[in-house]
């Protein structure tokens, strides 16, 4: 089942062949890796972790991250299974990543870009404390440099240990979104699977062009919550990138081979030439 | 079309409030007394002397037993039956009303609460959850789950407030916007965003109080405001505490749990800056004197009005977002952390 992909998805497993998770077919790992984790037979979108998504968006060796240092505080004292600290260190041992974002300036194509990636592989891309202030960051360096902000979202939503705070970052990047629109900064949200909760209903339904993966499953409530809630099948396709599409909510599609191009040409034609300052109304609303 | 709800306030027959598990010692004594209360009136036993003493001992029960409410009892206080609902507040506290309805593009909600009002001498657009009163009004506006209409009516009416001067009162008190196949085909996600966008745009002051529920980003997409405050009985959760233990422990029956895990009563959000003030019930939480919660809400609405007043528009705007941009700030020591 789809949804069962979603929550089963790893990054690309260990060993030298693997299965896709759409068709079936074996994949030998390595050609794998150099077609952007993209299956060659049907074309389904394996989940990469945040720096494996950079490298596939950035020029070569141009990324260089930032606030890198950011960890979490486990204001609540928060214990489910395990205390949130505990699991905060695990997460990190078993994705590599030390946040469920990974934040910094890089170039596309040549040109100047500020980036946030979301990363599922570390607590299934859950927006905290960290994630939020990592898209806030991002989000104001673009406006204080004058370049493009892009944010990857790949997120089950907000996260639950952080309570409130969590919440909140719902509203602290929208609000930086609105910074950089006063500032006439571009802001491009791209969809990946998962999308879902309190990221959906945040900064990546705020892009001033959204685009998305294949198939990506996006939406506020996550499925299975909506079975549960309306005990009725789901029709075919919900929530998916093309639903989406055909609903009206993002503005493309686009495979995962021509999102460096897609980006790229979107910068050039829409951001804020140098020495024009169309769309900028400099800053009236916030009084600066 | 709009049924206009024109001045002074109708006073509902209060009708009795849910007794919660934990009241029950506090129900028994109000029987009591009230049994020696109706004896003494119908014989002519003068029986003050037993009265008193007893009236005494029940305000500090009370007040023990609600300083002593856990977390899971506090979320079941702020949904107790009996507690003043938005629909209450705003009728109670406006001293002139007109409801405004629907969101000019899908259709109206009955679970956003929109309308233009008087409160003492400030003209003022309300919004608020409307959860229903009985029944049928409660099937109508989904239990106070809004729609993406909701949350774009909501807006169409903060931007009219905008356009004439008129401060926003926002009243939150839901479950959680709605899940379902209608509100993902338009948009749930994209409507509480684009509400929170533009309210750090909306150059009028806002005042926001969760006044019962605050569930996740179904409160939030009316949620952002100069000033934030809680009552003190209110909950204000990223997450329901059933859905939170329903994902942590695979069973909604440990919401409890959950509940408290979430650090979601009033004073933790006060602690972490969330909110920026908690306003005081009646002693015993406002579903045992609806009238009194009322009132201090409004003065405290009007005392919140008077102050944002006399501030001017780009210093607002500034504050506003100062406030939610240093929300979750305090980071670890990385180095410490390794």
């Amino acid at each position: 089942m789809a949804w069962e992909r979603f929550r089963k998805k790893r990054d690309v497993p260990e060993g030298l062949w693997l299965k896709c998770k759409k068709c079936n077919e074996t994949l030998f790992k390595k050609d794998l890796e150099a077609v952007l984790s993209v299956c060659v037979h049907c074309g389904y979108h394996f989940g990469l972790n945040a720096r494996e998504r950079i490298a596939t968006l950035v020029d070569p060796d141009s990324f260089e991250e930032m606030w890198s240092d950011l960890r979490a505080i486990d204001r609540l004292g928060f214990v489910d299974k395990e205390p949130y600290t505990v699991k905060m260190t695990k997460a990190e041992a078993k994705s590599g990543s030390t946040e469920a974002a990974m934040a910094g300036v890089g170039r596309i194509d040549g040109l100047r870009v500020s980036l946030c990636v979301l990363d599922f592989s570390y607590m299934g891309g859950s927006m905290g404390t960290v994630v939020g202030e990592k898209v806030t960051r991002a989000l104001e360096l673009a406006a204080d440099e004058g370049i493009p902000c892009i944010v990857v979202a790949c997120s089950g939503g907000a996260r639950m240990h952080e309570g409130a705070l969590s919440l909140m970052q719902m509203a602290k990047t929208s609000g930086a979104i609105q910074r950089l629109a006063d500032r006439g900064g571009l802001f491009i949200s791209l969809l990946t699977n998962p999308t879902t909760g309190g990221v959906t209903a945040s900064f990546a339904a705020l892009g001033d062009v959204i685009y998305a993966e294949p198939e990506a499953l996006i939406g506020f409530a996550g499925p299975r919550v909506i079975q549960e809630t309306l005990r009725t099948e789901l029709p075919e396709g919900f929530q998916r990138s093309e639903f989406l599409l055909e609903r009206g909510f993002i503005d493309r599609i686009v495979a995962r081979k021509d999102l460096r191009a897609t980006l790229a040409q979107t910068i050039r034609l829409l951001a804020p030439q140098p020495g024009c300052n169309a769309g900028s109304n400099g800053g009236s609303n916030t009084g600066a | 079309m709009a049924d206009s709800k024109s001045t002074k306030n109708t006073t509902r027959t209060p009708k009795a409030h849910e007794v919660l598990d934990f009241e029950r010692p506090i129900h028994e004594l109000e029987g009591k007394i009230a049994e020696l209360e109706a004896l003494s009136s119908d014989t002519n036993l003068k029986l003050g002397g037993e009265i008193t003493p007893l009236k005494h001992r029940l305000n500090r029960l009370v007040q023990e037993v609600f300083r002593a409410i856990s977390p899971w009892q506090q979320v079941q206080v702020a949904r107790a039956a009996g507690r003043p609902l938005c629909e209450d507040f705003v009728e109670g506290m406006c001293d002139e009303l007109v409801e405004l309805h629907g969101d000019r593009n899908f259709r109206d909600d009955p679970a956003m609460m929109t309308a233009i009002a008087r409160i003492g001498s400030h003209r003022v657009m309300v919004v608020a959850h409307r959860k229903g009163r009985d029944t049928r009004e409660k099937i109508k506006a989904h239990f106070g789950c809004a729609h993406p209409e909701g949350y774009r009516k909501a807006l169409r009416k903060m931007k009219l407030a905008e356009k004439f001067g008129l401060p926003i009162v926002a009243l939150i008190n839901t479950p959680g916007a709605y899940p379902g196949i209608g509100a993902e085909e338009r948009g749930q996600g994209w409507a509480i965003a684009e509400n929170m966008q533009a309210m750090f745009a909306l150059k009028v002051p806002i005042v926001s109080i969760v006044v019962g529920e605050g569930g996740s980003g179904g409160a939030l997409g009316i949620g952002v405001a100069d000033r934030v405050l809680m009552m003190e009985h209110a909950y204000y959760s990223v997450i329901s505490p059933e859905g939170c233990a329903a994902i942590l422990w695979g069973d909604a029956k440990r919401a409890p749990d959950a509940a408290k895990a979430l650090r979601l009563c009033s004073k933790d959000l006060l602690s972490f800056g969330v909110v920026d003030a908690v306003l005081e019930e009646p002693v015993g939480a406002a579903h045992r004197a609806p009238a009194a919660a009322v009132q201090e809400l409004k003065r405290v609405i009007i005392e919140q009005l008077d102050q944002l007043g006399r501030v001017p528009m780009a210093e607002l705007l500034d504050m506003r977002f100062k406030k939610f941009r240093a929300m979750g700030t305090l980071f670890a020591d990385a180095a410490a952390v390794r």
